[in-house]
């Protein structure tokens, strides 16, 4: 089982989810925090996408196989139905087709987990709203002026795009600072994971 | 060359090292070439450094460029010629010969031990020059299965190398999928695009167009020395990058002015002619054409690396660099797309470097982190990523 200690409420919420012996394609892997987790203990096969330099030769070093690549431009030639899980966590609100994303993730797994962090929580909106700052919180922790994130959006928000899509959520978890958040997540919730898919 | 940057680098070498000489395609079992014709008997010259363990399951085949040769690490007795890829063989090294059994041959066409047009034709006692079979990078492939099958290695760990060294891995990887655990093609293409077509036929050219060449027949006389330097001199060009030639010669002139005459007065120029000028003396030009057609013939494009329907259990790791115009990372990212389609797990780094071509041999440390621990999770047993699950 996995070690809990010190591994965040999202890590271990997708690692819970994905099940035994999946294939698994996991879009800005970072240094392989959360695949190499799922290759050691459920003989996941894993395959990552990263830009950081330093990042990749982390994965190296775990045995973890990686693309040096941007998110957008990596998804085109994987065939249809090529992973069981495409992962997009933490990486959503840093891509600027997101709809172009999610599509071709959806295209090319059989299920996707996306987990980003919820524009809308209440200290957000206090922020937002006593002191006519962008918001800064646990998930948002960024200065306007030096933010990777190019999307902002609450829990609702992308609620309303998969209905827009037509794209169905098989699971959403509501995620505090280090429990799962289950009343009036879009004003309590730091993070979102959802899991979605085409398929009926 | 800057080699500032590589101060930490391990500098132990493997020692003193010996070229040995493996004969096969005796009569009546010659070699039989892509291009259809036979030849035999065929000799490789080969080097190796480190121990074959007893189940010889660490065995690395090392594929050289152009202009390479089996003298890959090392130095030979009494002479100071350490091997072209030293600073990555040998103990502690990314290669690292404390671990592994490190093996590297001339290519077959080569001029450095082994047979090629500037060997003897037994039949006839004189060079073979251009009556010598054309060559392809499958047939360096095949003649380098030979090879192995005669060291009794069933299953190498890996095939690496840079350039027409990274074409030789794919080859490997096309051919022999079976006795391959894992491949680092570097700095490399499945195919040579026109404008690298381009500049081999200008090099070929420019060693054909010197009436010292004789139609190939040059060997009673000498090398045609003004058209092969030339023609190193234009390699030399597509090896460095605009940024890397800056910072090495700028507009610096030999002596402090100008000559208003066409001798070198440019540090640049002074560079080529050396380069030139030193390459006749070590290199067969007839073998120079063969090599760098075999290059412009090499195609693994449209599915050709992986036949369609066929699964492969090889581990793969490509690396190129941001600043080579010679094999620019796109020719790289189209072996990773390839993979993609075929749904082969791999990895891919894109390394930073301002050498251009030449970072494959320069860039010692991110090259050294990727490769030695991409070995060691082969040799010993990796997190699952290859086909054929958790070791």
């Amino acid at each position: 089982m996995m070690d809990s200690h010190n591994i965040p409420l999202d890590h271990r919420i997708i690692y819970s989810i994905v099940e035994d012996g999946s294939r698994v394609l996991d879009l800005g892997c970072g240094e392989g925090e959360l695949l190499y987790p799922l290759v050691r203990d459920k003989r996941v096969r894993a395959q990552g996408i990263e830009l950081n330099d330093k990042a990749i030769q982390e994965c190296v070093k775990k045995g973890l196989s990686v693309f040096h690549d941007d998110i957008e431009n990596s998804l085109r030639e994987f065939p249809d139905n090529s992973f069981d899980y495409v992962i997009l966590n933490q990486s959503m609100q840093e891509v600027k087709k997101v709809d172009y994303v999610i599509q071709e993730a959806l295209r090319i797994g059989n299920k996707v987990i996306v987990g980003f962090p919820n524009f809308a929580h209440i200290k957000s909106r206090l922020m937002l709203f006593f002191q006519g700052r962008s918001p800064i919180t646990g998930s948002l922790p960024y200065l306007w002026f030096d933010t990777p994130n190019v999307r902002f959006l609450s829990i609702t928000d992308f609620k309303n795009f998969c209905e827009g899509k037509k794209i169905r959520i098989v699971e959403a978890h509501y995620l505090g600072e280090k429990e799962v958040v289950r009343f009036r997540p879009n004003l309590f919730a730091l993070n979102a994971v959802f899991v979605l898919t085409n398929h009926l | 060359m800057k080699k500032t940057k590589n101060e930490n680098i391990n500098n132990n070498s493997v020692g003193v090292v010996e070229t040995r000489y493996f004969t096969f395609a005796e009569p009546g079992r010659e070699f039989q070439f892509e291009s259809g014709d036979t030849l035999g008997p065929i000799t490789l010259a080969y080097e190796t450094y480190g121990r074959l363990n007893r189940d010889k399951s660490n065995a690395i085949l090392i594929l050289h460029a152009l202009s390479g040769d089996a003298h890959a690490a090392g130095v030979h007795r009494g002479l100071d010629d350490k091997g072209w890829w030293d600073d990555m063989i040998g103990p502690g090294k990314a290669f690292d010969t404390d671990r592994y059994f490190i093996i590297c041959s001339n290519v077959i066409g080569g001029c450095k031990g082994s047979t090629g047009p500037s060997s003897v034709n037994p039949s006839t006692g004189k060079p073979y020059a251009l009556d010598f079979p054309f060559i392809t990078v499958a047939d360096m492939v095949h003649a380098e299965r030979h090879l192995i099958d005669y060291l009794g290695i069933d299953k190498l760990l890996c095939v690496a190398g840079g350039s027409m060294g990274g074409m030789q891995v794919l080859q490997w990887v096309a051919s022999y999928p079976e006795r391959v655990k894992s491949a680092i093609p570097i700095a490399t293409s499945l195919k040579h695009s026109p404008q690298q077509i381009a500049f081999n036929e200008v090099i070929r050219q420019s060693i054909m167009a010197d009436p010292a060449w004789r139609e190939g027949n040059y060997y009673e006389f000498g090398q045609p020395e003004k058209g092969l330097s030339v023609a190193r001199m234009i390699g030399h060009i597509t090896f460095m990058s605009d940024q890397s030639m800056e910072e090495k010669f700028s507009r610096r002139l030999k002596n402090d002015k100008f000559g208003f005459g066409f001798d070198a007065d440019f540090e640049v120029e002074g560079y080529l002619r050396y380069r030139g000028a030193n390459f006749v003396k070590r290199f067969d030009a007839n073998s120079y054409l063969y090599i760098t057609k075999a290059i412009d013939y090499f195609d693994l494009s449209g599915g050709k690396l992986i036949p369609q329907g066929k699964a492969i259990n090889t581990r793969i790791m490509v690396i190129s660099f941001k600043t080579d115009w010679l094999y620019p990372p796109y020719q790289s990212q189209e072996i990773v797309r390839t993979l993609k389609r075929r749904r082969v797990d791999a990895t891919y780094c894109e390394l930073t470097s301002t050498y251009g071509h030449d970072a494959f041999l320069i860039e010692v440390e991110e090259q050294t982190i990727l490769i030695k621990h991409f070995l060691d999770k082969t040799f010993n047993g990796y997190l699952v990523a290859g086909n054929d699950g958790l070791s």
